[in-house]
């Protein structure tokens, strides 16, 4: 009887465990197994490299080109944006307050402010990009294409604000990240590089920072991960037209087309719409690989 | 000459490093100061306890906090038995060979992939495949799949933490192996058991893209008290959903932010929780 039920238990822990792996495989079998008629119907190249999106019109075109290439702008946007301010956010918060009691609770509020952005659901960021950065971009808008007869107005909803919202959205990751790995570098290599008369700022960026590479790299995949995944908060801010992802235009990420058309969408339009979820699925995989990667070369190190 | 270029150097770094530190700040106060100032007028107890309605002219989120809940207690239920399983197999059980390394590298995949595939996912599969539909059940089966990895690898660390003294006095003592676990291994875990379930919670409770393709977007209350169960097989949108939709489709941006307010306030109660859970744990804090 005993017996019995320590083999039931090893028997259902063991089932429980492959539940990751169940779900990893399931996911991906399902991925490809409803992205890859479309791509088949229309055609590999005409939907990735085709920048004609009109799953209505008749004849109809599905070409995502633009969708990917605002994916990878604003990630890109994301990162150049978030990464500086995040990691000298974690400097601040590991080597500039690790001295003295006012800079110890300096660094402890602001620890918990960056764990309370990290808690913000993604439709507050929204929200909030649409009441407060919208219309200022529409201001600037208004300002740069005064007399412009080809731009078309926005009211604000654009790349930019996208961009802007992404990158408050990874700096928690990039943070916490940072900090971790910054924490990991061994007090004896400051000290020395004090001691050869570099100053703090020269330590940090010369010496600190360098050695910390690989952990910061890491937060820094896993930002763009996220940035590359959000969809409901860029869906509020960016507009939603099928564009060229210039600053000022509106544009369509592959998130959102995926949020935004779902509903409505039926026959080869929906299909088409579970081959973005593919690709968008191939990004992440990708990335994951990096990760992993990555990894690996820091334990060799 | 030179000291004083490296002098100026080091100041503009420092301005910048004391500036981009103000600014994750800066970003906090003026979303919570904004949501609040916008929001707080439009939560008062009719706001909570109703539902909107044309015909009885209320404006209410009552239907809307009634789904967070079911979809919260419905994924944790298959969520925290399957991750506190699969935590105490990697530990317990599978020793160090392949199959842990596979096991984990899986549980990393999946804490990667964005919440809209798993929607995407969801919708197919346990929507379309199962015929589930649109339901609280779809959404929160999906949510289960999203936040098994933070259970799992919270429990994990827990158990790594329990002494191998513990293990081998109760072994010793003539303890069958699930005994042990039961009744020494899984109460010491659980101040990170409890981690994994509250972070777990918060994100259930700011989820939008993955509920948004599975569990829809119905507001209204069961009639009776039963009907919460039957709930659980209908459309539900949660507070997220309906935030989404007051701020786009619908254009109400008052009630939009009321459940801002409501939810920030969540979030905020869900982060002191845990963290207070996390001292508990430290082995520097009083323990249990």
């Amino acid at each position: 009887m005993n017996k019995l039920s320590e083999k039931l238990a090893h028997l259902l822990v063991g089932f429980f465990g492959c539940m990751a792996v169940i779900s990893v495989a399931a996911i991906t079998i399902y991925m490809l197994l409803k992205g890859v008629p479309a791509l088949t119907k229309v055609g590999i190249l005409d939907l990735l490299f085709s920048a004609e999106w009109k799953p209505t019109a008749n004849p109809a075109s599905f070409g995502i080109l633009y969708m990917i290439l605002s994916s990878v702008v604003g990630t890109a946007g994301a990162i150049l944006l978030g990464v500086p301010v995040g990691l000298l956010t974690a400097v601040f918060l590991t080597d500039i307050t690790n001295t003295g009691r006012v800079n110890r609770k300096l660094a402890k509020g602001l620890s918990a402010a960056v764990e309370l952005l990290a808690a913000i659901p993604s439709v507050i960021y929204g929200l909030i990009g649409m009441m407060v950065l919208n219309p200022r971009m529409y201001a600037l808008e208004k300002k740069i294409f005064t007399g412009s007869t080809t731009h078309q107005f926005t009211g604000g909803s654009n790349m930019l604000s996208a961009i802007i919202v992404l990158a408050i959205m990874i700096l928690p990751t990039v943070i916490n990240i940072s900090v971790s790995s910054i924490k990991a570098v061994p007090d004896s290599m400051r000290n020395a590089s004090l001691a050869l008369g570099a100053t703090k700022i020269q330590t940090i960026f010369k010496v600190v920072l360098p050695t910390a590479s690989s952990g910061i790299m890491t937060g820094i995949v896993l930002g763009i991960g996220r940035a590359l995944g959000e969809a409901m908060a860029i869906n509020m801010v960016a507009g939603g037209a099928v564009n060229l992802p210039l600053p000022f235009c509106s544009v369509k990420f592959l998130t959102t087309l995926l949020v935004s058309e779902m509903a409505y969408s039926s026959g080869l339009h929906r299909q088409a719409l579970f081959t973005v979820g593919l690709v968008l699925y191939l990004f992440i995989v990708a990335i994951n690989l990096i990760l992993t990667k990555m990894k690996k070369g820091g334990k060799q190190e | 000459m030179i000291l004083g270029k490296r002098k100026i150097k080091d100041l503009l770094a420092q301005i910048l490093i004391y500036l981009c530190a103000a600014f994750s700040v800066a970003v906090l106060l003026l979303i919570l100061c904004f949501v609040v100032k916008r929001g707080v007028k439009s939560v008062n107890w009719s706001f909570l306890t109703t539902v909107t309605s044309v015909r009885k002219q209320t404006v209410g989120i009552a239907g809307n906090i009634l789904n967070t809940v079911l979809i919260i207690l419905v994924s944790m239920l298959i969520a925290t038995p399957i991750g506190v399983g699969a935590a105490i197999f990697l530990n317990e059980y599978a020793g160090k060979g392949k199959t842990v390394r596979i096991i984990e590298f899986t549980t990393e995949v999946l804490a990667g992939i964005p919440s809209i595939i798993f929607g995407l996912f969801g919708m197919l599969f346990f929507g379309e495949t199962l015929g589930m539909g649109y339901t609280i059940l779809t959404g929160s089966l999906t949510l289960s799949m999203m936040v098994l990895p933070l259970i799992t690898r919270n429990t994990q660390e827990a158990l790594k933490t329990v002494p191998d003294g513990y293990r081998s006095a109760s072994i010793g003592l003539g303890a069958g192996k699930w005994y042990m676990i039961r009744t020494i291994l899984i109460p010491s875990a659980m101040p990170g058991i409890l981690t994994g379930v509250i972070l777990s919670i918060g994100r259930i409770i700011g989820e939008s893209a993955a509920l948004l393709l599975t569990a829809g977007s119905a507001k209204h209350l069961p009639k009776t008290f039963l009907g919460i169960f039957d709930k659980i097989f209908q459309s539900g949108g949660t507070l997220t959903i309906q935030l989404y939709l007051s701020a786009t489709s619908e254009g109400d941006f008052d009630t939009a932010f009321g459940i801002a307010v409501v939810l920030l306030i969540i979030v905020f109660l869900m982060n002191v929780l845990a963290k207070t859970l996390a001292r508990k744990m430290s082995p520097t804090g009083k323990g249990r």
